[in-house]
């Protein structure tokens, strides 16, 4: 088993599930809200279509939850409206 | 039932925007359109409504853009109340990069002569990079300047289409998708068009077909000598508010989406996307706006649009077939507002609206004439 947060809660995942399959077998229901009315999204096609499944990854927005593998002490965050270009500038420079 | 006051073919943004114009002056109308899978130049734009650079050494087409720019808030208002839909107008005024002082001085140049044609009713300014920085935050140190004018604006083309589909059908315009076009006859009472299996019947035809248009009009006298042109778009994540005023390669959408494009390439009817262009593309948007760098993209896009041998529109009615029209530009989200308040009427049986004498199609007949299309 995997051992990761969300929204700093610790949840567990069988090693190798996505971070979306691994939110949704964690209770987990709302992944984001949408930029356009606020609204609450979870999942919806699992297959990278869809764009509901967007939450932020260890600092990094934005992220399809359903394409990306679930690893040890990665932090999900709900993705909350809209991402800020100015933060990735910021996490860019972090990166270098 | 299948028959009306007018046919109009093709339910496009030049299409509907037609059938709308038309049926509020109360004529029944029936839009006959090809199908989702034909190329609609209708999703393959950059929901520009766009002046500034149009029109050069052709003053009657500045001013026939000018003048749509103007009355777009009024069509707005019209399909905002009528359907609800807001198709998200904003004029905020827009921007022209330019990357090198050489540009700069050919933009310039360019524009002062729009400017002086139209005798002053078209204002315009151009800003060095300091200049341009002041009001866009984040340009790029690569962009020399810009030609900026207060007329420019852009628009949901999407909730536009839906918008003009809605009230049409609010309206009593029969809407018949998948019924493509293909044969229109004289009749006694005016014509007859067969499309996909059925027959309609109407005194008036107007053919808004975009590419197809070239065959259509061969069918009622009419020369409308069409190209497919393609453009490809480069369409973002969704990110914070970071440029409210829309720009020629770089636009953000009400809804927080990047849309990067501005490319012409004579293909034929390929519309798909190739990386060369989309590199470029994609090179552009972060000279203009280095913090898009690390701008995620969803998708990419190519599609087709509609050019006549110079770029302008056709507007005309035939002599061969009075009562049949042809319709045709590269423009038809800006010349929205005209086609609903100005072409519509006269399509539907009015005086022709001033400005357009020019925009004929057998001016393409000339055989001392060449035509290039430079937008």
């Amino acid at each position: 088993m995997v051992s990761f947060t969300f929204d700093g809660n610790p949840l567990k995942a069988p090693a190798g599930c996505t971070v979306a399959a691994a939110l949704l077998a964690g209770g987990v229901s709302t992944f984001r809200t949408t930029p356009v009315s606020g609204m609450p999204r979870a999942p919806y096609c699992m297959m990278g279509a869809c764009f509901d499944c967007l939450v932020e990854i260890d600092g990094v927005p934005n992220r399809q939850s359903c394409l990306i593998t679930v690893e040890t002490g990665m932090q999900v965050r709900t993705q909350r409206g809209l991402r800020s270009l100015a933060a990735q500038d910021r996490e860019t420079q972090h990166a270098k | 039932m299948n028959t009306s006051d007018l046919i109009v073919i093709g339910g496009g943004l030049v299409g509907t925007a037609l059938a709308y114009g038309a049926a509020r002056g109360g004529a029944q109308v029936i839009v006959l359109d090809e199908g989702d899978d034909a190329f609609r130049a209708s999703r393959g734009n950059f929901g520009l409504v766009w002046v500034q650079g149009k029109g050069f050494g052709m003053a009657p087409y500045a001013r026939w853009t000018l003048r749509s720019a103007t009355r777009w808030p009024e069509l707005a208002a019209a399909l905002a109340e009528e359907t609800g839909i807001d198709v998200q107008l904003r004029q905020p005024g827009g921007f022209h990069f330019c990357f090198s002082e050489e540009e700069m001085h050919s933009r310039q140049e360019r524009m002062q002569r729009i400017c002086d044609d139209l005798g002053g009713e078209y204002c315009y300014e151009m800003l060095d990079h300091a200049a341009l920085a002041a009001k866009l935050p984040g340009i790029g140190p690569d962009v020399a300047g810009a030609s900026h004018t207060p007329m420019d604006g852009h628009v949901n083309p999407l909730k536009l289409l839906r918008a003009l589909h809605t009230a049409c059908q609010l309206r009593g315009v029969r809407l018949h998708g998948g019924h493509r076009t293909s044969r229109i006859t004289r009749t006694a009472e005016g014509y007859e068009v067969e499309a996909g299996d059925q027959r309609f019947r109407a005194a008036r035809v107007v053919l808004a077909a975009g590419l197809g248009n070239r065959e259509l009009a061969a069918q009622v006298g009419l020369h409308a000598p069409v190209q497919p042109n393609r453009g490809q778009v480069l369409v973002s994540e969704r990110v914070s508010k970071f440029l409210d005023h829309p720009t020629t390669y770089v636009r953000q959408t009400d809804e927080g989406t990047v849309q990067l494009g501005d490319s012409m390439e004579d293909v034929g009817l390929d519309d798909g996307t190739t990386a060369d262009v989309l590199s470029t593309i994609a090179r552009r948007g972060v000279r203009s706006f280095p913090a898009l760098q690390s701008l995620r993209l969803v998708r990419a896009w190519g599609a087709l649009r509609v050019m006549t041998p110079d770029g302008y529109p056709i507007y005309q009615e035939s002599t061969q077939c009075p009562g049949a029209f042809v319709v045709t530009c590269h423009s038809g989200v800006t010349l929205a507002a005209n086609h609903v308040f100005s072409i519509a009427p006269w399509i539907a049986g009015g005086d022709p609206p001033a400005g357009i004498q020019v925009f004929t199609g057998d001016r393409f007949l000339d055989p001392n004439q060449t035509f290039h299309h430079a937008h």
